[in-house]
């Protein structure tokens, strides 16, 4: 310690800080989409994670098309990519819930297998389509580099632009759910959904956009991963776990909540990382969670229902 | 005798069912194969003490495990650990830093055997660690969480997790565990090699025959009366709370029977196969074991041993010949089994293959028919409190 100055230490705590932001708002995007499409409905959905490759692959697709026919266009695309993303994962979505889930709401156990081998065939259609490799667009210009507000402090725009996209995501979905009529719909049918159809709710099409909405910002998180990391078959599954856990620790139904775990998840397996080895600071950050949900199942924050 | 035939083998349909698997597993199959495949076969026997295991606790318990694999990988590696250290004798690792301990941890620079190996030089410590070490881990997760009524969806989220935490932990601990690798090169118990030909059969007879024990073991759980307590749990688990009975204690219990179950088959593995790794404790097998378990029928203690056989069979064939294949039919096996054949094999066989036997024999149909009506008029007096 004594070799570092204050200043050094400074930039040490915040670009640590920062990198833990940047955890922070990938894992927020993800688990945006799954506390709709689990809190909300209750599904399990174990291709949440393959939903997210499906968003990130669109950006692929849509930086290599632009590269070769508009390259003009390079510098603009990606945002155009992230409303395909949504669109895309969206579409898929929906069509998951009209084929698949909607026999099964009944069945939440068969649900979470049926949506594990949904999840297998993405993968293989991934490596089919685009090769077991692992891919990443070519970002805009103004994607890269970093900004630096001292001398000795880092901070890489992609990171920036990850954490604004997701604050605008995370207002978006608070307007939607909270602020809409089309939320207070989706929270009554969670509620008591034979009270909900009586009062003139299609409930049906109400669990068939929940869910496309669910995957669409799975699609987005996508979009915005290609940022940080390649793509590769299998990086969604990676996620899914951590992503589920934010959910449930944050108390399935609460968008608070949700954040608020992602936050402390992000920051505290960050922080970790700095003292002692990446796994292991995997395994005692969800060791703790896993002993924090047995003493207080319902999460942190949570909807006080009567069941 | 009539008690031991109607509670462990399940009255004539059951016997029937056990006396054709016996012939299987027993005489067609090791006289029809040649040795390395009917190893793999044994190799895959040992995934159907997890799918049995799931059948007591999903099938019967509705309480779905995703985390069956830590206990297989419980199992499985506290038998390597035994069979490590009697390969890594002080004479045969010399040219070690340090002689006497497993090779992995001398190239992880660890120059003492730690404290949680020691007990592993005893062979009878090792059988009882086998039991004992995943019924007390399934003991603890079972009692924090049935006890706060934790149920369904959080706990298969919950058992994963743990899956992934025990996976990481192995990888990551290499000098303790031998990392991703596994512990290999595992050669004698007490100097019997476990590697020629002749322990190969033995084992395979041994692991078929303590398939058959459990598989006979859970018959009786299930007829008993607990059995019935547990499928009044899966279906309406507040009127059975309400009727005066502790449900989270009997959720407990079937969890510890279940994870031994799947020990005893991590352990059999190890000695069948040579070798034990992460690759058998993390999320995708514990997921692919409770596929066994829905192809074969979730509800059959002995369909689930031909769909834990059916779906291996493929995978090899497929992943010999076309491995892209392999993913999307796994893919749409779970997404048809779950819509279409919830009761898997079993239950396709009930639906349409007895149909076609009783048809044979209408007449002892119709005095079977007789019998089961009058076992209902008397049933429900027998039970009421």
């Amino acid at each position: 310690m004594g070799e570092y100055s204050i200043q050094e230490l400074t930039s040490i705590f915040a670009m640590q800080g920062f990198a833990g932001l940047s955890l922070f708002s990938v894992l927020l995007l993800m688990a945006l989409g799954l506390a709709i499409i689990f809190g909300q409905m209750g599904v399990i959905n174990m291709a949440h994670g393959e939903f997210m490759a499906v968003g990130a692959y669109t950006t692929y697709l849509l930086s290599v098309i632009s590269e070769t026919y508009f390259p003009s266009f390079l510098q603009y695309y990606f945002l155009f990519a992230i409303l395909a993303s949504f669109v895309i994962a969206g579409i898929l979505g929906y069509l998951t819930e009209f084929i698949l889930i909607r026999h099964l709401y009944k069945r939440p156990l068969d649900t979470l297998l049926a949506t594990w081998g949904l999840s297998l065939i993405m993968q293989q259609s991934f490596r089919s389509i685009f090769g077991a490799r692992e891919v990443s667009p070519t970002l805009p210009d103004w994607l890269m580099g970093a900004y630096q507000p001292t001398e000795s402090i880092y901070i890489p725009i992609n990171g920036m632009f990850v954490l604004g996209l997701t604050l605008v995501v995370t207002v978006g979905v608070y307007i939607l759910m909270y602020r809409s009529n089309w939320g207070l719909a989706v929270r009554a049918t969670t509620q008591n959904r034979i009270m909900s159809g009586a009062v003139g709710i299609n409930t049906k099409k109400i669990d068939r956009l929940t869910f496309a909405l669910g995957c669409g910002i799975a699609g987005i998180a996508g979009a915005a991963f290609t940022t940080i990391a390649s793509t590769g078959p299998t990086s969604g599954s990676l996620y899914i776990v951590d992503t589920f856990m934010v959910v449930v620790f944050g108390g399935a139904a609460s968008l608070f909540g949700t954040i608020a775990s992602a936050f402390t998840i992000a920051q505290a397996q960050s922080i970790l990382e700095f003292f002692i080895s990446g796994s292991m600071a995997k395994v005692l950050t969800l060791l703790t969670l896993v002993i924090i949900l047995m003493m207080r199942p319902e999460g942190l924050f949570s909807n006080k229902v009567r069941k | 005798m009539n008690f031991m035939y109607e509670r462990f083998l399940g009255g004539k349909n059951g016997a029937i069912g056990m006396a054709i698997l016996a012939v299987l597993i027993l005489i067609i199959l090791p006289m029809s194969l040649d040795l390395f495949r009917l190893n793999m076969v044994g190799k895959y026997l040992t995934y159907a003490f997890v799918a049995v295991s799931l059948v007591l606790l999903w099938g019967y318990g509705g309480i779905l495990s995703l985390g069956q694999g830590v206990f297989f990988g419980l199992g499985g590696y506290a038998m390597a650990m035994f069979l490590k250290l009697e390969a890594s004798d002080p004479i045969s690792t010399s040219i070690q830093s340090t002689p006497g301990i497993p090779d992995f941890m001398d190239w992880n620079q660890i120059t003492e055997l730690p404290w949680f190996w020691v007990p592993f030089h005893s062979f009878t410590f090792t059988l009882f660690a086998v039991i004992a070490v995943p019924a007390i881990f399934a003991f603890i997760i079972g009692y924090s969480m049935f006890k706060r009524r934790v149920g369904g969806v959080y706990f298969a989220i919950i058992t994963q997790v743990i899956a992934v935490i025990l996976t990481v932990l192995i990888v990551g601990q290499q000098g303790y565990t031998g990392g991703i690798n596994g512990i290999t090169d595992l050669k004698t118990i007490h100097g019997w090699d476990i590697r020629d030909d002749s322990s190969k059969y033995i084992l395979y007879f041994i692991n078929a025959f303590l398939l058959f024990g459990v598989i006979l073991v859970s018959r009786f759980i299930l007829t008993s009366k607990f059995g019935r307590l547990l499928l009044a749990m899966r279906d309406k688990e507040d009127r059975v709370r309400f009727s005066g009975y502790d449900v989270s204690n009997f959720k407990i219990f079937i969890f510890c029977v279940s994870a031994i179950i799947a020990a005893i088959g991590g352990a059999m593995f190890t000695l069948q196969v040579g070798f034990m790794s992460p690759s058998f404790v993390g999320i995708v097998p514990s997921i692919e074991m409770v596929i066994f378990a829905a192809v074969g029928g979730r509800m059959s203690l002995i369909g689930v041993v031909y769909g834990t056989l059916l779906v291996n069979y493929g995978k090899t064939v497929f992943s010999e010949t076309f491995p892209e294949i392999w993913l999307f039919l796994m893919g749409g096996l779970f997404i048809a089994v779950v819509m279409f054949f919830p009761n898997g094999l079993a239950g396709i066989w009930d639906k349409y293959g007895k149909t076609q036997l009783n048809r044979i024999s209408k007449m002892k149909f119709i005095s079977s028919a007789k019998a089961l009506i009058n076992s209902k008029r008397t049933s429900p007096a027998r039970d009421s409190k």
